[in-house]
């Protein structure tokens, strides 16, 4: 591990006197953790013998069953078979890579796309081909182009690799047209989409958008996460996968770990059976939705007119794009120094672009603290463009350093 | 146990220097430790003060870079507390955390410091940037260091090697501070000389020579395991080791510091510039003053423990 500037910029971001709108850490302090605690206790005193042995390489049985029944919310009829528990869909990620791509092939993903998918996919030598998005997500158009040109230069595509519903770090969502031309466009070529879905529950309005595995069980990859809908503590994900792959994610998982937590299974297992975990999941979308409406409406009282962004109908995250020549990683330091933190739009790209935006995550903090720490970070933008202004520099697109460590703080 | 009684060491602080000062403390305190002596480690932040009001440390050792740990704001707070520390004074500290002043005292103590312009941010934005930058390359020539005037562990430093990265190079040492130092860029071999003073007036240690793997001794390459090359004692020519050494402890006087120093210089020919000097020095696995104590047969925990016991002595 390289340390970099970033990094060390991000230890001073975990401060409390610092208004983080960096991390997307889901607020964990809205669980009801008397209850929760007293459920893990009577686990282990009845079912010890069971939580704290080996278990499955695939994955507890029951769980399974029950995380069928949480997919089913998103329109998706699966059977337990099909499911693989893992470690956070962290590990499923790097299982699938490590499954399908070698050295030099080429995996599509949305530009912007999750760091934390970039990062794996790095660490396997895939070579990322962003697909621009908009306001209602990926675009089709796009993905046909940027296939034909990968086909005219004899690369191979791997996947299409894809956070559909409340993008990180785009915050927006793949419109329900649009998700049938990405289905159809990857059937023709004949290559799978990694759903990637951590905040599909966690709509602001109306029931939750019908995932792409729905309509394709064949040809999508689904990964789930209980870390947004639970806590991401438990370390609990999972992958939803044809057979053909689903034996070979079983392989590679009981290689990596052998089995995942057994404690840690039982424990969402139980959960999801005894404590009323969709009131739960609404706890959390209103909690999360009064944040949004913090940010978005300091945003829009506050930052210079020059700047952009995106208004997440559910999720963690705004992607907010800067005013002309304002290099956000570049800006990091003034912010810090003003104790407000954000993540510079670089960690997203994997080919170093993204300076012009950065992202904000508005999970974490009080609505008051979001509200001065948007104030915080408009007066650090509006000097910036002063300073642009005063040296009459515009960075050249594309002058951004490459970097391989991660640029973000550790939570996704 | 020793029997300087409770230990408490400063570490973290809210500079970008944070993590650094945190693996100083860490690496500190299990030296100190290991010779003995009962320490912990403690961040300046709102409870500090409470907390030593509430059980005050029989000495205090402040290990916190960069702002706060070596500007003398957390020294003026330890005085005000009644507690003493090891290191310099809150005066003194201010005096050598800002380079630009650090550079004139030395210089008028007759030691080199390159050329060198320092100006704030206003001054670009009220005379305009392309007037004022022009005359620094005429005055200077190329090519230039551009760095803040108090900061430390090469954030928001940059070379440069045309007038055309000037304008990119400001940039981005403001977003570090709101006062630049422009000098003029000595080549040469980049040297550290620790200085300690247990009592009998300031030791200087062997100097360590630093050569960063990809050329720049930027922050990566400070803390980075295997970014740098040292090299201890620095491989110089006898009499040029001598000024090296001589220099430090000259800055070390005439700035008035106590206890225990690092002077940056970087040596060109025969020549010793002045580069600047930190009151609060990393002590971490790739920070050279450890270095320095280890070729000089010293233990890092034992030499701390002796300025700990000065420092005791010495009272608040």
């Amino acid at each position: 591990m390289v340390a970099s500037e970033i990094r060390a910029l991000f230890a001073v971001a975990a401060r409390p006197e610092i208004v983080s709108l960096a991390g997307g850490m889901p607020f964990i302090a809205a669980l009801p953790l008397d209850a929760v605690g007293e459920m893990a206790g009577q686990l282990v005193t009845d079912r010890g013998a069971v939580a704290l042995q080996y278990g499955s390489g695939q994955g507890d049985p029951g769980l399974r069953e029950e995380i069928c029944e949480v997919m089913s919310l998103e329109g998706i009829r699966a059977h337990p078979d099909e499911v693989v528990v893992t470690v956070g869909s962290q590990q499923a990620l790097d299982l699938i890579t490590k499954i399908f791509v070698d050295p030099g092939d080429v995996v599509l993903a949305e530009g912007p796309s999750y760091v934390g998918a970039l990062g794996t996919f790095a660490s396997y030598q895939a070579q990322v081909v962003h697909i621009p998005m908009d306001d209602h997500g990926l675009v089709p158009e796009a993905l046909e182009e940027a296939i034909t040109r990968l086909a005219d230069e004899g690369r191979r595509v791997k996947f299409l690799y894809t956070v559909p519903s409340f993008h990180n770090p785009a915050g927006v969502t793949l419109d329900a047209a649009r998700r049938a031309r990405v289905l159809s466009i990857c059937q023709r070529e004949g290559f799978p989409v990694i759903e990637d879905n951590p905040y599909g529950l966690l709509g602001f309005d109306g029931e939750p958008q019908r995932a792409l595995r729905a309509d394709d069980a064949q040809g999508v990859v689904y990964l789930g996460t209980f870390s947004k809908t639970i806590a991401p503590g438990l370390r609990v994900g999972w992958v939803a996968a044809p057979p053909g792959v689903r034996d070979r994610l079983v392989l590679a998982a009981e290689s990596a770990v052998l089995c995942h937590s057994s404690l840690a299974q039982l424990m969402v297992r139980e959960y999801l059976a005894t404590q009323p975990w969709r009131e739960q999941v609404k706890v959390f979308r209103e909690l999360y939705r009064e944040r949004r409406d913090a940010m978005l409406e300091s945003l829009a009282a506050l930052m210079p007119a020059s700047c952009r962004w995106t208004r997440p109908g559910g999720g963690f995250y705004v992607w907010l794009q800067l005013p002309p020549g304002v290099d956000s990683k570049a800006m990091l330091p003034r912010a810090i120094s003003s104790r407000v933190a954000y993540v510079p739009g670089t960690g997203f790209y994997a080919d170093g672009s993204g300076a012009d935006h950065l992202r904000l995550s508005y999970c974490f903090p009080a609505p008051d603290r979001i509200r001065e720490g948007v104030r915080r970070l408009a007066e650090v933008v509006g000097a910036e463009v002063e300073l642009l202004s005063t040296f009459g520099v515009v960075p050249a697109p594309g002058t951004v350093s490459q970097t391989t460590v991660s640029q973000t703080p550790a939570p996704r | 146990m020793s029997d300087l009684g409770h230990v408490v060491i400063l570490a973290g602080g809210l500079s970008p220097e944070r993590e650094v000062s945190l693996r100083s403390g860490d690496r500190l305190r299990d030296a100190l430790q290991e010779a003995g002596v009962d320490a912990t480690t403690a961040d300046a932040d709102s409870v500090l003060i409470p907390s030593i009001i509430a059980d005050p440390p029989d000495v205090v050792f402040p290990a916190i870079h960069g702002a706060c740990g070596e500007d003398g704001s957390i020294r003026e707070v330890l005085a005000l507390l009644g507690v003493p520390y090891v290191g310099s004074t809150a005066d003194a500290s201010r005096f050598a955390f800002d380079k630009p002043t650090a550079k004139a005292i030395v210089r008028s103590a007759g030691l080199l410091t390159p050329e060198s312009v320092t100006l704030p941010r206003e001054t670009f934005h009220d005379l305009g940037a392309s007037a004022v930058l022009d005359r620094i390359v005429a005055t200077l020539g190329l090519p230039l260091f551009v760095k803040p005037a108090r900061g430390g562990s090469a954030l928001g430093a940059a070379r440069v090697m045309t007038a055309e990265e000037l304008p990119g190079a400001m940039i981005g040492c403001f977003a570090y501070g709101d006062t630049a130092l422009v000098e003029r860029c000595i080549s040469g071999t980049e040297v550290a000389v620790g200085v300690f003073d247990f009592g009998r007036g300031p030791e200087v240690l062997p100097a360590v020579e630093i050569v960063p793997v990809g050329g720049a001794f930027d922050y990566a390459a400070r803390y980075t395991t295997g970014r740098t090359e040292f090299f201890t004692p620095a491989r110089l020519p006898a009499d040029v080791a001598v000024t090296a050494a001589a220099a430090a402890v000259t800055a070390h006087s005439v700035l008035g510091l106590r206890d225990l120093s690092r002077t940056d210089l970087i040596v060109s020919g025969r020549e010793v510039f002045f580069l600047e000097v930190n009151v609060a020095p990393g002590m971490t696995e790739t920070s050279t003053l450890p270095m320095a104590l280890a070729a000089a047969g010293l233990d890092l925990g034992v030499a701390c423990r002796d300025l700990l016991c000065l420092a005791a002595a010495r009272g608040s």
